[in-house]
């Protein structure tokens, strides 16, 4: 396979591997940092003690996190049905995308929470601070800096999972990757996968660090 | 101005405070001082109701805080500024955003909000340094951000959880010369606990001292000088205790210039010999402690004459 033959085939992947990742990491942020938020506010000791709803969130989450993204893209495939009226193509990825990665993004949020100092937390209340507000405007500014190296991982994680995306007609980096490289023998697109995925994660990881370091003043 | 009684508060099967009554007048400045785990913090904190007291209630300013919670509560906390040991800082805003936060939680305008930031880093010191991060200060800078950031709802009441313990012995004074200026100037009264008591010596109208959830004793300073067996006392001067068999202390007011002393042996056929004592520069005053040893065949009314003159004579 020349060069030529496989530009086409890797920007093509490349921007549905995108797309995935991009969707999916808006609607985990959406989804998952409530969930975060609620897992530290609900526990005993938090702002709001509810144990027993703080359990059974702990529950859920951890379901999701035992289940391999494989396994759960599949065992959901009526779920992505209901939401979005199909169960392939990369919209359809984006569903099972989501869902694997809510659980994971909001322990990621609960352990930046946690590392908010006390200390201020309730400087914050004895100022008359409400809950609402101690979340808005100290939890969450204060977590920021973990909160975006959360993200990051999440990211990084996504782009892992949408290699499996090819099973369900998803496309993007990974399903070329098993398409040409692995059942067509082509060597040199299985190279040329790799060393954009690496680079991809790596151009990720590095804005994500820089970012989190930019908001940090600790 | 502040009035506490019979607060308990225990965690499980510890107990934390165990009976204590608390009594700050308007105006002063109340030190709580006992060494760490006497329940001095826990105290402070049910002031302000961090910690809800398993029982006994809580009077700020008229208004009884033990009955109130929720909005109430938050409501009346805003009249309550407190400053912490570790600043408390917000890392995520900057010197001005930090003491606009109280100002935003009491819906105070922007613009209103800009002024009054400016006006309260003028009066702690750090006009100009609106703009900082906190992470750019240095400790003493980092308490007086805490100060005008807990004085920006105009409080009756300043509460001080150990403000100074992190800071070193020249900036731990500027930060209680500000505290005492605020409380001349505004007439803050300020409740503060420490286990240093060159603070409580520094800058206290009265004290109370703590020891395993109880007060062992309190009352104005200048009041616990002139009672007999005072731990505060004792506490203040370095003389070895207890006294030994014999010697004689004296605790006096007022001048210290006043020859008291050498009137004594001049009217007394008396030899008096000086064991160990101090003068210490407090609040209401300059206090000497002597102790002595008397010898001769007219000490009792060379001691009655003492007590003639004012001084607190105690003998083991």
């Amino acid at each position: 396979m020349t060069w030529d033959e496989m530009a086409p085939l890797l920007g093509e992947a490349t921007w549905q591997t995108a797309l995935m990742v991009a969707w999916s990491t808006l609607f985990t942020v959406l989804l998952g940092l409530p969930l975060g938020v609620a897992l530290v506010v609900f526990d005993r000791g938090g702002l709001r003690p509810l144990p027993v709803l703080k359990s059974v969130l702990g529950v859920i989450v951890n379901v999701g996190r035992s289940l391999p993204f494989i396994v759960l893209m599949i065992a959901i495939i009526p779920f992505t049905r209901l939401v979005v009226g199909t169960t392939i193509g990369t919209a359809a990825v984006v569903v099972p995308l989501t869902v694997g990665a809510v659980p994971f993004f909001a322990r990621l949020v609960e352990t930046a929470l946690r590392e908010v100092d006390l200390d201020v937390v309730q400087a914050a209340q004895a100022m008359g601070a409400g809950r609402a507000t101690v979340v808005r405007k100290v939890l969450l500014p204060e977590a920021l800096p973990g909160i975006v190296a959360g993200v990051t991982v999440t990211v990084v994680a996504l782009i892992g999972y949408t290699a499996m995306a090819g099973t369900i007609g998803g496309g993007g980096l990974g399903d070329l990757a098993i398409r040409y490289g692995y059942q067509r023998f082509e060597t040199g697109l299985m190279i040329a996968t790799v060393v954009l995925l690496v680079v991809i994660v790596q151009i990720m990881q590095s804005l994500g660090d820089l970012v989190a370091r930019r908001l940090s003043h600790k | 101005m502040i009035q506490a009684s019979g607060l308990r508060k225990s965690y499980g099967g510890t107990v934390a405070l165990d009976g204590v009554d608390l009594h700050v007048r308007q105006g002063e400045i109340f030190g709580v001082l006992g060494q760490s785990g006497a329940g001095k913090s826990t105290l402070l904190r049910c002031v302000n109701l961090l910690e809800r007291p398993t029982a006994g209630t809580v009077t700020v300013d008229g208004q009884e805080l033990t009955t109130l919670g929720g909005k109430e509560l938050n409501l009346a906390r805003r009249r309550i500024g407190m400053i912490h040991q570790h600043f408390a800082l917000l890392s995520s805003r900057t010197v001005a955003g930090n003491v606009a936060f109280p100002l935003e939680v009491m819906g105070v305008p922007a613009a209103e909000r800009r002024r009054r930031v400016g006006e309260l880093l003028e009066l702690v010191g750090l006009g100009g340094r609106g703009g900082d991060r906190p992470n750019q200060l240095s400790g003493g800078q980092k308490q007086r951000v805490g100060i005008a950031r807990a004085l920006a709802g105009n409080p009756s009441v300043l509460l001080s959880d150990e403000a100074t313990s992190a800071l070193d012995p020249a900036t731990t004074q500027s930060i209680l010369a500000l505290l005492k200026r605020l409380n001349t100037e505004l007439g803050l009264t300020i409740l503060l606990i420490t286990h240093e008591m060159d603070v409580v010596k520094s800058v206290c109208d009265s004290v109370a001292i703590m020891t395993g959830g109880r007060i062992e004793e309190s009352g104005a300073i200048a009041e616990l000088i002139r009672t007999p067996g005072s731990r505060l006392t004792r506490e203040i001067f370095p003389l070895p205790e207890p006294a030994p068999a014999g010697s004689v202390t004296l605790t006096f007011t007022g001048d210290p210039r006043q020859p008291v002393v050498s009137e004594v042996v001049r009217k007394f056929d008396v030899g008096l010999s000086i064991l160990g004592g101090s003068i210490e520069e407090l609040p209401a005053g300059p206090v000497g402690r002597l102790r002595v040893a008397l010898t001769g065949d007219d000490t009792g009314s060379a001691l009655a004459y003492l007590r003639e003159r004012g001084l607190l004579v105690e003998t083991p």
